[in-house]
């Protein structure tokens, strides 16, 4: 067992774990699941900063477990390894996942189950980043999906049991395709492999309609998870209606898992295929950036608006994915991954903590709240600026690096794109006057309290590193400068 | 006798013998001790397949009885599905029909053996008598209580439905014997290919002969069109028999199919030189178990009844490795089935331990089960899962195998199909899980099924979740059996 095998393994352990404690004592098994997770964050951290200084200069793979033979009869390997594009999402996710069950400490409903599901999820998502066995990669990233199904249909707000199954059908139905293209490739390699890093090699000489058609079929799968519009409807329905964290975990790591997937699979596999759909996916871009914000504008729902906000701000994700050729879009994309997931999990954070004392969303509802609870309502502005891409903070990075990639290869759509911008403001903006600023109703909400030092914990990390990713990008962008650059030249051919 | 390897016999003559002995033994026992016959029937069951691990390999009989690598796989599916079928068996045995304790597990046994027959027939006679000695037994136990009248509707269904359709399968090996002058499963391809070697066409009898065998096994497995008595069989018969019905049964004709079709009619798979090719015939059977199948289970109440449903859907998955009637196909329609074993005789167990608690089959009697039977509702969605084919479980190891080797034959088209289907089978299994897990009533039984039961849920969950993530050891053996074949 490496590093990486303890990363995804111990979550699983400690749901193990968990299982066998006493239904009733929530403190130990609150304590246990933040031992289970804040373990595997030190050493994704530990992986992030010994990456950053002994491999960051390679594309190779580092931490490499494998591969070692698992199911010989289909030639399903156990294959680790991280590598440029990896290591920040892996870090992502412990961060977040310890974050989101420290959030979870106000739970009080079948909490032993809630923490089992909890760190089940969290072992799927480590496993989607760190596989190179198509087979496993296919595992993780449907074994995700039931603890996430159960967390939003027992926990979740009041349509949660339609939330939860149609997130669940709607991410089947994309990996489906998904698996046939598996199938479609293991089938044309020779020797039969499932080794993603050698049908890298061996994919692009497919013949020209065989790698139109299995990236289609790979599109359909990632772009449902990211979600490109059109395929965004189960957004919102999920988002809203899930738990604090699990939203926090939705927003922050799965929407990823999309464009992780696009980057680590479908893009370097099929060259011609990716020439071929470029326009459009950064068309689709543009349309996912416009729309979003234009619906999240007209949202009376905080949470809705952070929703849909999603939508908006993985648009930007698309569009730089369309442009390929470009070394600064490839890294917006993976600034704007790594930015979003910060900020949007942050405004669940704290949508959350506003709903636990109010027990409403309702931006119409507040107003001058600023007065009352001005912690709270500092974090807030801090994140709607960072969320509408204020200079110095990771938002205002990621987008210029997209905006900067994306230009050279389409100008029109690029343009039209930055008025995504001017929207993103528009509606955080109005959100931040409506609700903070102005007469406060102190008949109303004079009862309410500020936020507590828990919650600030929660958030405090996140707010740091917006920070400091939009004031000093530079270690962040090195740790994947040479993926990346080897990414677009395997792009190219 | 050189070449008669007698000794090869005696695991299906224990087991009958056995079956005897528990009718006797009924009996002399006294009518209160309810326990002792069901745990007697296990032990049968469990000493069978020692036996059966010292005695295989080999033909008695000219090659009436094949002891090959295919049978002995099946062999140990119906063995467990006897076995599981019995051990959910317990509370009905001493609650409904406790005057009749020893015919209805001597009857399971029974019929396991003509299961175990069936399977080493490599003859076309020997798989009728096979089937036979299946069959009869199962019309019995289906109709097994006897003052309820699904019960008896269903025994009566079953009956005349079964009958009619071995009638039209004994039809189509007739002709099948007529085209080729012999019953030998090896010696027919031979001719047959003799035959088309010598005039470049066989003549429309082998048509005639493909439908009809194709329906005759057909109505066994439930394919669609011949699926109509199965709901309203699985309905009404007591539910540990539906649960080896749908299992056991099953996976005796997924045998007698493989045998037929894809050793004796192999040359007939493709167009190649059939006038009808059955490839095709049974790919759109397949497409049509699944779609309705599906479809009609999302409607279902019952849980019985969307459990038949889905398994008529299950059966065009696996008719997917049929199809592609290739050894990558037979070995992965051998693992379908035997994680099918675990996943749908648990789900069975469970509706018959729930039924037997709360005297209700209708899924929305689930509804907070998970609350106060947790550990019974964790079983549950673990076998839910499976046949819905989420991963890291059994389940999705099979349905994959069955894809690839469907894709690997060419039969892409199928194989999306079945995907999709397999999107929709998700929201009716799931509808359960949300009934168990979601609803937020809290039930006040709280359900502790019997040893025998909590056994058989055991084997059940450890069976779709170890063999799900290390399948490698029993898709070596499912290779083997493929290779019975030669392709």
């Amino acid at each position: 067992m490496g590093l990486l095998s303890y990363i995804i393994f111990l979550p699983l352990l400690g749901s193990l774990v968990i299982l066998f404690l006493p239904k009733d004592n929530f403190k130990v098994i609150r304590w246990t699941s933040a031992f289970f997770s804040f373990i595997p964050m030190l050493l994704s951290f530990y992986l992030t900063y010994d990456y950053f200084f002994a491999f960051a200069g390679s594309s190779q793979m580092a931490y490499v477990e494998g591969p070692f033979q698992w199911i010989s009869a289909i030639s399903a390997q156990y294959f680790l390894g991280v590598d440029g594009i990896s290591v920040p999402m892996v870090a992502l996710t412990g961060l977040l996942s310890f974050l989101s069950i420290l959030a979870s400490f106000n739970i009080e409903k079948r909490v032993k189950e809630y923490f089992v599901f909890f760190l089940l999820l969290e072992t799927g998502m480590m496993g989607v980043f760190v596989s190179l066995d198509f087979f496993l990669f296919y595992i993780f990233w449907e074994v995700m999906l039931v603890p996430m199904y159960f967390l939003i249909g027992i926990w979740g707000g009041p349509r949660k049991e339609y939330a939860a199954i149609k997130f669940f059908l709607y991410t089947l139905f994309g990996s489906i395709f998904m698996l046939v293209a598996i199938l479609i490739l293991y089938f044309t390699s020779n020797p039969h492999t499932l080794n993603i890093l050698e049908l890298i090699k061996t994919a692009p000489t497919l013949s020209h309609s065989l790698q139109l058609l299995c990236f289609a079929f790979f599109f359909v799968g990632f772009a449902i998870k990211v979600p490109v519009w059109p395929f965004h409807t189960w957004l919102p329905d999920a988002h809203v209606e899930a738990p604090t964290a699990v939203s926090v975990i939705l927003a922050g790591v799965l929407l990823k898992m999309g464009t992780y997937g696009m980057l680590r699979v479908s893009w370097p596999m099929f060259p011609q295929g990716l020439k071929f759909f470029a326009i459009p996916i950064a068309l689709l871009g543009l349309i996912g950036i416009i729309y979003g914000a234009l619906v999240s504008m007209a949202q009376k729902d905080l949470k809705k608006l952070v929703a849909y906000s999603s939508v908006s701000h993985m648009g930007y994700c698309m569009l730089a994915l369309g442009a390929f050729s470009s070394v600064t879009a490839m890294t917006g994309v993976m600034f704007q991954m790594v930015s979003h997931g910060l900020i949007t999990g942050a405004l669940f954070l704290l949508v959350g903590v506003l709903y636990d004392r109010a027990h409403t969303r309702e931006i119409a509802a507040f107003g001058g709240l600023g007065v009352k609870i001005p912690v709270y309502t500092g974090l807030m502005v801090l994140f709607s600026m960072a969320s509408l891409g204020l200079p110095g903070m990771s938002g205002f990075v990621s987008e210029f690096m997209v905006f900067v990639g994306s230009f050279s290869s389409f100008k029109i759509i690029t343009a039209l794109a930055v008025l995504g911008v001017v929207l993103t403001a528009a509606y955080m903006l109005r959100m931040v006057q409506r609700m903070f600023l102005g007469e406060f109703n102190i008949a109303k909400w004079g009862g309410l309290t500020e936020i507590n030092l828990r919650e600030i914990l929660t958030v405090a990390p996140l707010a740091i590193l917006t920070i400091i990713i939009g004031v000093y990008p530079g270690p962040l962008s090195n740790i994947m400068k040479a993926t990346l650059e080897n990414l677009v030249t395997l792009m190219a051919r | 006798m050189p070449g008669i390897k007698i000794e090869l016999l005696i695991p299906e003559m224990f087991l009958f013998a056995w079956a005897l002995f528990l009718f006797l033994y009924d009996l002399g026992a006294k009518r209160k001790n309810s326990q002792s016959l069901g745990y007697l029937a296990m032990f049968g069951v469990a000493v069978t397949a020692v036996l059966l691990s010292l005695f295989h390999g080999g033909m008695v009989f000219g090659t009436m009885f094949q002891s090959d690598q295919l049978a002995l796989f099946f062999k140990v599916i119906f063995l467990g599905a006897a076995f599981m079928a019995v051990g959910a068996s317990f509370d009905i045995a001493s609650e409904k029909i406790h005057n009749h304790r020893g015919e209805y597990y001597g009857l399971i046994l029974l019929s396991t053996v003509g299961m175990m027959f069936l399977s080493s027939a490599s003859e076309l006679l020997m798989l009728y008598i096979g089937l036979e000695l299946t069959t009869i037994p199962l019309y019995v136990l289906v109709a097994y209580f006897k003052d309820d009248r699904l019960s008896v509707e269903s025994g009566m269904k079953y009956l005349i439905v079964g009958a009619f359709s071995s009638a039209i399968l004994l039809y189509g090996l007739s002709i099948l014997y007529g085209l080729t002058g012999t019953t030998d499963i090896v010696l027919m391809k031979i001719n047959l290919s003799l035959v088309f070697l010598a005039n470049g066409k066989i003549g429309p009898g082998l048509i005639l002969a493909i439908v009809m065998v194709i329906a005759g096994i057909g109505f066994k497995l439930a394919l669609v069109p011949f699926h109509m008595w199965a709901p309203d069989v699985y309905q009404g018969a007591p539910t540990p028999i539906t649960g080896f019905l749908s299992v056991g049964s099953k996976a005796a004709g997924v045998v007698a199919f493989a045998r037929i079709f894809v050793n004796g009619l192999i040359g007939f798979a493709t167009d190649v030189m059939a006038p009808l090719d059955w490839g095709i015939i049974v790919a759109v059977l397949a497409s049509a178990a699944m779609i309705l199948g599906n479809i009609t289970a999302l409607r279902q109440k019952n849980i019985k009844r969307m459990l038949a449903y889905s398994s008529i859907a299950q059966i065009g998955y696996l008719m997917i490795g049929m199809v592609a009637a290739t050894d990558r196909g037979i070995s992965a329609v051998s693992y379908y089935m035997f994680i099918y074993l675990f996943a749908n005789m648990g789900a069975f167990t469970i509706a018959t331990i729930f039924n037997d608690k709360t005297g209700s089959d209708g899924i929305i009697s689930y509804a907070g089960l998970s609350k106060s039977s947790p550990g019974f509702a964790a079983c549950m969605t673990v076998f839910l899962l499976s046949l819905a084919g989420i991963p890291p479980l059994g389940g999705f190891v099979a349905k994959y195998l069955v894809f690839a080797s469907g894709i690997q034959a060419g039969y892409t088209w199928l194989v999306i199909l079945a995907l999709l289907t397999a999107v929709v089978s998700l929201y009716y299994y799931a509808n359960v899980i949300k009934m168990m897990y979601f609803s937020s009533e809290s039930p006040s039984y709280k359900i502790k099924p019997p040893i025998p039961a909590q056994i058989v849920l055991f084997i059940g969950v450890a069976g779709v979740v170890i063999f799900g993530l290390f399948p490698q050891p029993i898709l070596n053996l499912a290779a083997e059996a493929a290779k019975v074949f030669a392709f």
